[in-house]
Order: structure tokens, then C-alpha cells, then sequence
């Protein structure tokens, strides 16, 4: 067997010598999800009466937008964005396809426009919030996929450059989707209009910093999917025009288009619009692409930034298994030890009370003993005292008569209560 | 040439003389969002390059943020016939995302050459000839696809129509199909009725006759006016036509099946141009002197209240001269 290595990774390439057939597991991986199904959910933007229902109906050739019914004039004015989602389960070579079709009716109808995308982006972010939470979940075998895999942007044909609305809105969401914005109602401008309409869009959105879809080849593609990749890049952003009616030509063949007094402008001539070079990115060279960036960057991008803002702190060390039994033992060795380390302080803290109140009893026992004798010599004088003035009444003392006797009496009140 | 022919029938003779020596003025605001084909419509009316888009061009130029109010004016001269004519072209209008008050820069002109046509028309001593800057004729801009009409063109529309004639119309008509288009003239009039919104011509009952009513009649029917505008003459088997070269077709503005422009060209200057003028003068003109006059009244009667509560003679107040501060202050004298 020869061997050239190489240092993709440590590992190195060798050559086959015959067939082994694992080159057949695409194949494998095909099966598996056409028997599972696929689903994708696009998102419209644009003003009333600019052609997103038509377009809608025109790229999957099915009427996924009923006709618009036609109201009375009113006095209401209209009432912001409203979100609405249309869903159609389509099948097409036993390939099923969920397509959802998010609406946003109202948006940049009113006079004030200022919050027009408040809605819409709140709408985008809570789809990703309902896959954060089920990617949570414990069992997570059945996660239901809602997330918005692209908005279509609808741009007026004015000529001129893009509007604040346009390129407020865009800003506001080029990072959390797939921006695809389009050129409605390309039959208002020649061809020569049109070249320079998208020279002044792309210039906007390069000067904005907004980021657009846009399709890249890689080493890996082959040179037909790389030309096809630069045929699409070309006419970004596409010019294109809906049409659910089939037209009569000159020929007498049907064709889908309009038709006007100077012509018939056909839906699916590449030389009149560009509606085949967006129904061939959107759906049949990059659809899978388009899914692809919503998982992998976009919806990644706004979990990482949720979760931080929510005060995770990125993790690095590698998950430590957890074993029940290591762990009851070592919780209860630290609280063992927690325990006797308050035992100790508590012991400490009561010794050191005892001998506070000890030295305090013994002070006060000494301050006693002081007042003690202190009042007992006091005692002691005050009975001298006593003592001598008696013995000198006892030295003038004559046999009392019945009146001294009582008048002694008084005066030795006197006398006492001379003290 | 009889003797019983008295000769007072070359009046009009002699007034056409004198308006050849004086020319006029007509003076045309436009109305509309960026983009809607303004300029190109103007230019196309009167086949010369008048005015330039005034739309954004490159990404560095900075978004305004106002209406701005931004007149130009030349002389034309046709077989002799000057006309002195002022294109005002309003960009900005309905470009930011707050519209509100959008309209307010638009009204205030238009308010402001009423009363600088009345202050010159109270001064004591008057010009022969007052400069006539009033604007005779508003182009309103609707936005082709839209259902009908928007809450921004109702909001404005009301307001024009109270000072000047409204002529409605749908520049970039060229997005529409003929059922489209017939859907949405429906629709718009349905609206405007709905909102009492009248635009020019209008209804007077007793001064037309049969021929003058039933013209306003197919004229009213049009409104809007679905029209195409162009600058490019391109050539469509060997004649050169004014159009638009598509991949799929050639339109040609003067071709009546292809859209109202030619309708619109001779309703504007062929038919109704004097009619433009006379009405802006009698109608709304007068409409405004009577408001303006009368608050000045009241400002008298209310000053004369006060100086007479504090004992001023109501002589001394009578005196003051006629031409006090109007209520509606025009920004520059032309």
C-alpha cells in the first residue's frame, strides 16, 4: 500500500488501492432526510402594495397568500407591525418541505415609522429564545425548528439611493438573519436604471457596514458551482417581478408575466427580471446554506450573547464526572471539619467571658470589702463619739427631781437631736 | 366690415397684445416622496430640462432631515407668449422615518405668498403690477401599488386642498397593469370622497356651460393621473419618440394607450392654465384674505377693548395704519 504523508491534523492521507464504498454514506445521510423532511421559514419586509404576497405565491408556485380582500376606506389609522405567519406543507420528488412565510403587514405604512422594526426583530429574537429553551430541556429528542432562516427585503424602484427606513432596518437586523434584499417592481426601470440602482444600494450598504447574504465558493466546489456562485453574486440584489397570472405572447404561448399595453414582461426571462437567479439561490443552490448560517453563526452569536449578558461565566476545564458517593463523603469531611472549627472558636469565646466576668466579680468584691470597713470605722467614731458625750452628762449629773427629770428628758431629746 | 360693425369684438385681440408685452407667472409646487418621478415629469411637461432630481445620489451625501423648499425659476417663451414660471420642488417630504410634520414647511410657502400678495395689495401706494408668486397649481405624488391612498396622503392632501388647487397623480405609472391602474383610480376617489378631499377642478354649479362641464367631467374621471415621464427620446421604427425602452416593450409618454400624460399636459397648459390662475386668485386667495382680515379685526377690536379700559381714546387706536402686523407672517418679500 503506498503512503504519502501529510499534516492535516497528525493524520496522514493514504491512498486506496480499490473500492471500499464509503463514499456512498452522502447517500446514506440524503435518505435519512428526505424520510425526515426538512422545514424553512422565510421572512417578507416591505411597505403595503409592494409585491410580497405575489412574490411569495410566484416562487413556490403556489397561492400560500390569499388575495387581499379590499376594505372600506376608514378613519383608523393603521395600528403598527403586525407579524403573521402562513404555513404550507409542500412536497415536491418525494422531497417534503415545510415552508413557513412570516408576514409584516404595516411595516412602514404609517406616517411614523420610527419603531416599525421593533416588532419585527422581537419576533426574530423570540424564535431563538423557544430554541435556547428546548435546547435546555432534558429531553431534547423532538425540538421544533421555527427559527427565521431568511428575510427578504422589499426596496422601492425610486432610483435613487436607499431610504432611512431601508437602511435603518437593515442595521438593525443584518446580524441576527439572512438579509436578502431585493429590488420590487422591477418593470418601473430600464436596464441601464437598474445597473446603476444597484451600484448605489451596494454602495449604501457597504458604506452602512451592512451585511448582506451573499453566496461564497470555497476550495471545495467544483469550477460549475463557482461560476454559478459568481453568476448569482453579479446581480445582487436582485431586481424582480411576481406574477400569479399566466399571459398570453404573440406566439399564443402562456407564459407567467404582465402585460401591458407596450409589452409583456415575463416572470421567468432571465433578460426581463432577475427572478430565476432568486429562486435559484433561495431555493435551489443555497436553501441549505441559508439554514446552515441561522444554526451555525447566527443563532450561535445571539446565545452567546444572551447567555453572558445572564452572567454566565465561560468555562474552560474539562467536565469533571460526577460520582454520588465521592461526593456525599467529601461534603460531609468539610463539614466535619467546618463543625470543629466553630466548636473550637465557641470554646475559645466562653473561656475568655469566664475570666472576663472573674475579674470583674473579684473587683467588685474588693470594692465592697473597702466600703465595708470604711463604713465600719465610720461606725466606730460615731460610737466614741457617743461614748464621751454620755460619760460627760454622767459627770454633771445630779439626782434628777421629777421636773428635771422631765425637762432632761427634753433637753436629752435636745441633746439627741442635736446630732 | 358694415356700418353696423361697432368693432368691440378685437378686445380680445388687444388683451392678447397686452399679455404678450407683460407675459405671466405661473408658479407649480411638487409633492411627493423621493423618488416618485418629479423632476422627470416636470421636464417632460415642458419638454426642457427645468429642474434637476434632487434625490440622493451617493451614500456619503447626507439624509435630510427636513422638508426643504427649494423654487426655480425661468422664463419660457412660446410663439411670442412669455410665461414666468417657478417650479418649487419640495425634497425631503415623506423621506424620514417620523413624517409627522412633514407637510408644515409646505403649507407655510404656500401660505406665505397669499399674504405677501396681500401686504402688497394693502399698501397704500400699490404697484401696477404685483409680482404674482402664488401658487397656482400643487402636483401631488401617489404612490403606485400602495391600495389607494396612504394616512400620509391623507393627512397632506386635506391641508393642501385648503389652500391651493391639488392636481393628483401617478408618475411611475409604468408599474401598473390597465386593471391595476383602473383599480386604484377607483379606489382613490372612493378615499377622497370618504375623506371630503376636493381637488382641482372643481364643481361650479352655475357658472359652466355644457362644453366647460363636461370637460371637468372626463378630466375629474382620470384623476389621478397615471402618467410616464421622460426626459430620452428613443427611436421606435425610424421615429423618434419620447419614452422608455424596456426589454420587453417601448412606451411612448404621448401615447394615449399607454398613459394619461398627454391628458395631464394639455389639462395643465392647453385647457384649464388661465382657469389654474383665475381660481387660485378667487378662491383661495380670497379665502385667505377673508381669514386674514378678520383676525386682524379681531386683534383691533381686542386692542380697542383694552386701550379703552385704560382710558386711551378709541381715537388714537382708528389712526393706525391699515397694513398692521399680519397674523400670518410671510418669510421673505419677493
Amino acid at each position: 500500500m503506498k503512503s504519502t504523508s501529510g499534516n492535516a491534523g497528525g493524520a496522514q492521507k493514504k491512498k486506496m488501492n480499490g473500492y471500499v464504498g464509503f463514499s456512498n454514506f452522502p447517500n446514506q445521510v440524503h435518505r435519512r432526510s428526505v424520510k425526515r423532511g426538512f422545514n424553512f421559514t422565510l421572512m417578507v419586509v416591505g411597505e403595503s402594495g409592494i409585491g410580497k404576497s405575489t412574490l411569495i405565491n410566484t416562487l413556490f408556485d403556489t397561492k400560500i397568500f390569499p388575495d387581499r380582500e379590499e376594505m372600506p376606506p376608514s378613519a383608523e389609522p393603521i395600528k403598527g407591525v403586525d407579524v403573521t405567519s402562513m404555513s404550507a406543507d409542500i412536497q415536491e420528488n418525494g422531497v417534503k418541505l415545510r415552508l413557513t412565510v412570516v408576514d409584516t403587514p404595516g411595516f412602514g405604512d404609517a406616517i411614523n415609522n420610527e419603531e416599525a422594526w421593533q416588532p419585527i426583530l422581537e419576533n426574530i429574537e423570540s424564535r431563538f429564545d423557544a430554541y435556547l429553551a428546548q435546547e435546555n430541556r432534558v429531553n431534547r429528542s423532538k425540538i421544533s425548528d421555527n427559527r427565521i432562516d431568511a428575510v427578504i427585503y422589499f426596496i422601492k424602484p425610486t432610483g435613487h439611493c436607499l431610504r432611512v427606513i431601508d437602511i435603518e432596518f437593515m442595521k438593525r437586523l443584518h446580524t441576527k438573519v439572512n438579509l436578502i434584499p431585493i429590488i420590487a417592481k422591477a418593470d418601473t426601470l430600464t436596464a441601464s436604471e437598474l445597473e446603476q440602482f444597484k451600484a448605489k444600494i451596494l454602495a449604501d450598504i457597504n458604506y452602512h457596514g451592512i451585511q448582506i447574504f451573499k453566496p461564497v465558493s470555497d476550495e471545495f466546489d467544483d469550477p460549475e458551482t463557482v461560476a454559478e456562485n459568481r453568476e448569482i453574486l453579479s446581480k445582487i440584489p436582485f431586481a424582480v417581478v411576481g406574477s400569479e397570472k399566466y399571459v398570453d405572447r404573440a406566439d399564443g404561448t402562456k407564459v407567467r408575466g404582465r402585460s401591458y399595453p407596450w409589452g409583456i414582461i415575463e416572470v421567468e426571462n432571465e433578460e426581463h427580471n432577475d427572478f430565476i437567479k432568486l429562486r435559484q439561490m433561495l431555493l435551489r443552490s443555497h436553501m441549505e446554506e441559508l439554514k446552515d448560517t441561522t444554526d451555525m453563526v447566527l443563532y450561535e452569536n445571539y446565545r452567546t450573547q444572551k447567555l453572558l449578558s445572564m452572567g454566565h461565566v465561560q468555562d474552560n476545564g474539562v467536565f469533571r464526572e460526577f460520582n454520588p458517593l465521592v461526593q456525599m463523603e467529601e461534603e460531609k469531611r468539610t463539614h466535619d471539619a467546618k463543625m470543629q472549627k466553630m466548636e473550637a472558636e465557641m470554646t475559645a469565646v466562653f473561656q475568655q467571658k469566664v475570666h472576663e466576668k472573674e475579674a470583674k466579680l473579684k473587683q467588685s468584691e474588693e470594692e465592697l470589702y473597702a466600703r465595708h470597713k470604711e463604713m465600719k470605722s465610720v461606725l466606730e467614731k460615731q460610737k466614741a463619739e457617743l461614748d464621751d458625750k454620755k460619760k460627760r452628762v454622767e459627770a454633771t449629773a445630779r439626782p434628777i427631781t421629777p421636773m428635771e427629770q422631765q425637762a432632761t428628758k427634753g433637753k436629752k431629746k435636745n441633746i439627741f437631736s442635736g446630732f | 366690415e358694415g356700418q353696423d360693425y361697432v368693432g368691440f369684438d378685437t378686445i380680445t385681440q388687444q388683451m392678447e397684445r397686452k399679455f404678450l408685452k407683460r407675459g405671466f407667472n405661473l408658479n407649480v409646487i411638487l409633492v411627493g416622496e423621493s423618488g416618485m418621478g418629479k423632476s422627470t415629469l416636470v421636464n417632460s411637461i415642458f419638454t426642457t430640462h427645468l429642474v434637476d432630481s434632487q434625490g440622493r445620489r451617493t451614500a456619503q451625501e447626507v439624509i435630510r432631515k427636513t422638508t426643504e423648499i427649494s423654487p426655480v425659476t425661468q422664463t419660457l417663451e412660446e410663439n411670442g407668449v412669455r410665461v414666468r414660471l417657478t417650479i418649487i420642488d419640495t425634497p425631503g417630504f415623506g423621506d424620514q422615518c417620523n413624517n409627522e410634520g412633514c407637510w408644515v414647511p409646505v403649507i407655510k410657502y404656500i401660505k406665505d405668498q397669499h399674504a405677501a400678495y396681500l401686504a402688497r395689495e394693502l399698501k397704500p401706494f400699490r404697484d401696477r403690477i404685483i409680482n404674482d408668486t402664488r401658487v397656482h397649481a400643487c402636483l401631488y405624488f401617489l404612490n403606485p401599488g400602495s391600495r389607494g391612498l396612504r394616512p400620509l396622503d391623507v393627512e397632506v392632501l386635506k391641508r393642501l386642498t385648503e389652500v391651493t388647487n391639488v392636481i393628483p397623480v401617478i408618475a411611475k405609472s409604468d408599474s401598473m397593469t390597465s386593471d391595476e391602474r383602473t383599480l386604484f383610480k377607483r379606489r382613490v376617489k372612493e378615499e377622497m370622497a370618504f375623506h371630503r378631499i376636493t381637488t382641482y377642478p372643481y364643481a361650479n354649479a352655475d357658472d359652466d356651460d355644457d362644453e366647460d362641464r363636461m370637460l371637468n367631467n372626463s378630466i375629474r374621471d382620470l384623476i389621478p393621473f397615471a402618467v410616464v415621464g421622460s426626459e430620452e427620446t428613443i427611436d421606435v421604427d425610424g421615429t423618434q419618440v419620447r419614452g422608455r425602452r424596456h426589454g420587453w416593450g417601448v412606451i411612448n409618454i404621448f401615447d394615449e394607450t399607454h398613459c394619461d400624460f398627454v391628458h395631464l399636459r394639455n389639462f395643465m397648459l392647453r385647457t384649464h392654465l388661465s382657469d389654474l390662475i383665475e381660481v387660485t386668485a378667487q378662491r383661495h386667495y380670497e379665502q385667505f384674505r377673508t381669514s386674514q382680515l378678520r383676525q386682524i379685526k379681531e386683534l383691533r377690536d381686542q386692542q380697542a377693548a383694552g386701550a379703552a379700559a385704560a382710558g386711551v381714546p378709541p381715537g388714537a387706536v382708528a389712526t393706525q395704519p391699515p397694513v398692521a402686523p399680519l397674523p400670518h407672517q410671510p418669510v421673505a418679500q419677493v
